[in-house]
């Protein structure tokens, strides 16, 4: 197959949309977190929890799109317990964050091993089916590549456009976007900076869980253990790649599934000569090297990892 | 609410602090025991036992607290001067790689030089993998939470490449393993008939070395003045991106010293499951001792008593031992916790 062939490809279109999808889920749901000024290196595992928690939802008779809820409700418990280490007691979020990590997995592979015990073969669920878009998706290739996906991989697309619409024109977004420059002057409103930070790490998580639901509940049917894999981690670095900005994470993410298509694509063609491992590096790589390139300039959010304790200066 | 900071924190209250966070992780985890339908009291006898009940129980539990200790100190280290080394996983395959690729008859001596080589090529190996984190936080302002975290992947990877291919031991009836390690190079066994192995008491050295570098001498003080203030640091004179460098070969170091203890100790060769996480439990060990290089060996003991408790428990009453991730994972939010009480207290108002 030539190089250049791939992208006229009109699955490669597709796969790309839909590997971005958990991406922008994570991304965005960092982004609110950071941009409050709370780094939450809880992703990964509320990702897990997600994923576990919607597969499960739906393997017991439930919905698909309360699945998704559910996902999101407990995303937004471990939020909550996140914020109280991070926002109330202002214990350092690198630590509390893999804590959270850790306990998040933990729980959701005890409770997969305990509902489903002696189960070797993760059984499996009907996910989401991809829904046409009426009209659009009858325009030739890309009708087919961006308008036959899940319903999720749309929600995630419209929600890229409402947290920007949030963040920059609306009270709320404002408020969240200054507790995480200058806490004090928010205080100072009469704002309740406690919960502004607990209510954008809440949101946050819950976009996060809903992320790892989609793996689960829409690209694949069973849930396996160690299928986030690293997603968590490279949500977290295409925020810093964003510069904060849910427009440019969406760009990020998009980008990066495509890499993540070529790869897997150079991988099955070219096969032999260089081994496969290292074609799984490069979603890795590519993440340090994004990181590299972007760190130099980036602004972060001024309070961002800085505890606010009130009656403190 | 409103928190305020102690004036004045007892030592009974330092002591106690993981103590008392250790026994409610204990009580909230007991829920997660009833929800499997074993008897309560039964499995955390069953986990005490299957920890320190029997002479080979013991034995177990140390060559397990081999390596958290070592993934511990690299932690502890790095905390101190605020490094956020998360990345202990893959500098542990890295000092494993190492010591695989001299161990394995590249490079033969007498054991008495043999082990402490491999270990110093480890740990070389395992610095030099934490160096570019903490030379693109120093020269290029990236965070090293994410590329630390990012390399275990790599590292892991790498491992896996090599062991399926390159470095897969014909002998092994096609099983990915490296080549055994040399008989020069294994750790002597320390007991008859357990597993346990000299490692131990590198690591019992390594604690109290790393003690004394960070209590006695001009490098643990900059260490620490760096994590405590960075801007009083520099205005003293310390050179800070020096500083977390040399934070960074240790810790990077130490952790690797667990890939070696692992390979060259535990297994005698080099597999892809040589560590169950060892590198993340690290921190919990780090944060349960309180950072502090003695306290490691004790939170280590608990920690890997932990594990293999479980284990047992769950073969005797069929609780998942998952439970002990989600007892450590928990103990390390607790112990943050209870240790910040020590130094605020709440008041309501």
């Amino acid at each position: 197959m030539d190089f250049f062939d791939m992208f006229l490809n009109v699955g490669f279109w597709a796969a790309t949309v839909r590997m971005a999808t958990p991406l922008i889920f994570g991304t965005l749901g960092e982004l609110i977190c950071e941009r409050a000024g709370i780094l939450n290196l809880g992703i990964e595992g509320i990702m897990t929890t997600g994923a576990m928690v919607a597969w499960m939802w739906v393997y017991q008779g439930g919905d698909l799109w309360t699945a998704v809820l559910v996902a999101a409700l407990f995303g937004m418990l471990f939020g909550y317990l996140h914020s109280i280490f991070s926002v109330y007691m202002g214990l350092s979020q690198h630590v509390t964050g893999i804590g959270i990590t850790l306990l998040a997995t933990s729980l959701s592979y005890y409770s997969f091993r305990m509902l489903l015990p002696g189960v070797t073969t993760p059984p499996k669920i009907i996910p989401f089916q991809p829904l046409p878009i009426p009209l659009l998706s009858d325009i030739p290739v890309i009708g087919e590549a961006f308008f036959t996906q899940s319903p999720l991989t749309y929600l995630a697309f419209v929600l890229v456009g409402v947290v920007a619409y949030i963040l920059y024109r609306t009270p709320v977004g404002l408020a969240v976007r200054m507790v995480g420059e200058n806490p004090m002057a928010v205080e100072v409103q009469g704002i309740d900076v406690y919960k502004v930070r607990t209510g954008a790490v809440m949101v946050g998580s819950a976009f996060m869980a809903v992320g790892g639901a989609f793996l689960t509940i829409s690209v694949f049917d069973a849930f396996y253990f160690d299928m986030i894999n690293g997603r968590g981690w490279i949500c977290v670095a295409l925020v810093i790649f964003a510069s904060w900005r849910p427009g440019k994470a969406l760009l990020g993410a998009v980008l990066f599934a495509a890499f993540d298509a070529i790869q897997i694509r150079v991988q099955q063609s070219s096969a032999s000569f260089i081994p496969y491992q290292f074609f799984l590096m490069m979603p890795y790589v590519f993440s340090i090297l994004a990181l590299i390139i972007m760190s130099r300039k980036a602004a972060y959010p001024k309070a961002l990892l800085v505890p606010f304790r009130r009656g403190q200066r | 609410m409103q928190l305020e900071p102690r004036t004045h924190t007892p030592l009974w209250m330092t002591i106690s602090a993981p103590i008392i966070a250790v026994f409610v992780v204990m009580i909230l985890c007991s829920g997660l025991i009833l929800w499997a339908g074993a008897p309560l009291l039964q499995s955390y006898v069953a986990l005490a036992k299957g920890a320190f009940g029997s002479k080979f129980a013991i034995a177990e539990t140390l060559v397990r607290a081999t390596p958290l200790i070592l993934t511990g100190l690299a932690a502890a280290v790095a905390f101190r001067a605020k490094l956020w080394n998360i990345g202990g996983e893959g500098q542990l395959y890295m000092g494993a790689l190492a010591a695989t690729y001299f161990g394995t008859g590249m490079i033969n001596l007498p054991a008495p030089l043999m082990i402490p080589f491999l270990f110093v090529v480890g740990a070389i190996a395992g610095g030099v993998l934490l160096l570019i984190p903490a030379l693109l936080k120093t020269r290029l302002n990236v965070d090293e939470v994410v590329t630390t975290l990012l390399l275990n992947f790599v590292i892991l990877l790498l491992a896996n490449y090599l062991l399926f291919g390159p470095w897969k031991d014909p002998m092994a009836m096609g099983w990915p393993q490296g080549a055994p390690i040399i008989d020069e190079g294994i750790l002597p066994k320390l007991v008859a008939k357990t597993r346990l192995h000299g490692g131990l008491i590198f690591a019992v050295l390594a604690s109290i070395s790393v003690w004394v570098v960070m209590t006695k001498t001009k490098w643990g003080l900059e260490i620490r003045a760096v994590g405590l203030n960075q801007e009083a640091a520099s205005f003293a004179g310390i050179p800070i991106n020096k500083t977390i460098i040399r934070t960074a070969l240790i810790s990077g170091g130490l952790a690797a010293c667990a890939g070696v203890t692992e390979v060259a100790g535990t297994k005698e060769y080099l597999t892809l499951d040589i560590s169950p996480g060892f590198g993340y439990t690290g921190i919990a060990v780090a944060m349960l001792a309180g950072l502090n290089p003695l306290g490691v060996i004790v939170a280590a003991l608990f920690i890997a008593g932990i594990y293999n408790g479980a284990d047992s428990m769950s073969r005797a009453m069929d609780v998942s031992n998952y439970i002990a991730d989600v007892i450590t994972a928990a103990s390390l939010l607790m112990v943050m916790l209870a240790v910040m009480l020590t130094r605020m207290r709440i008041r309501f108002s």
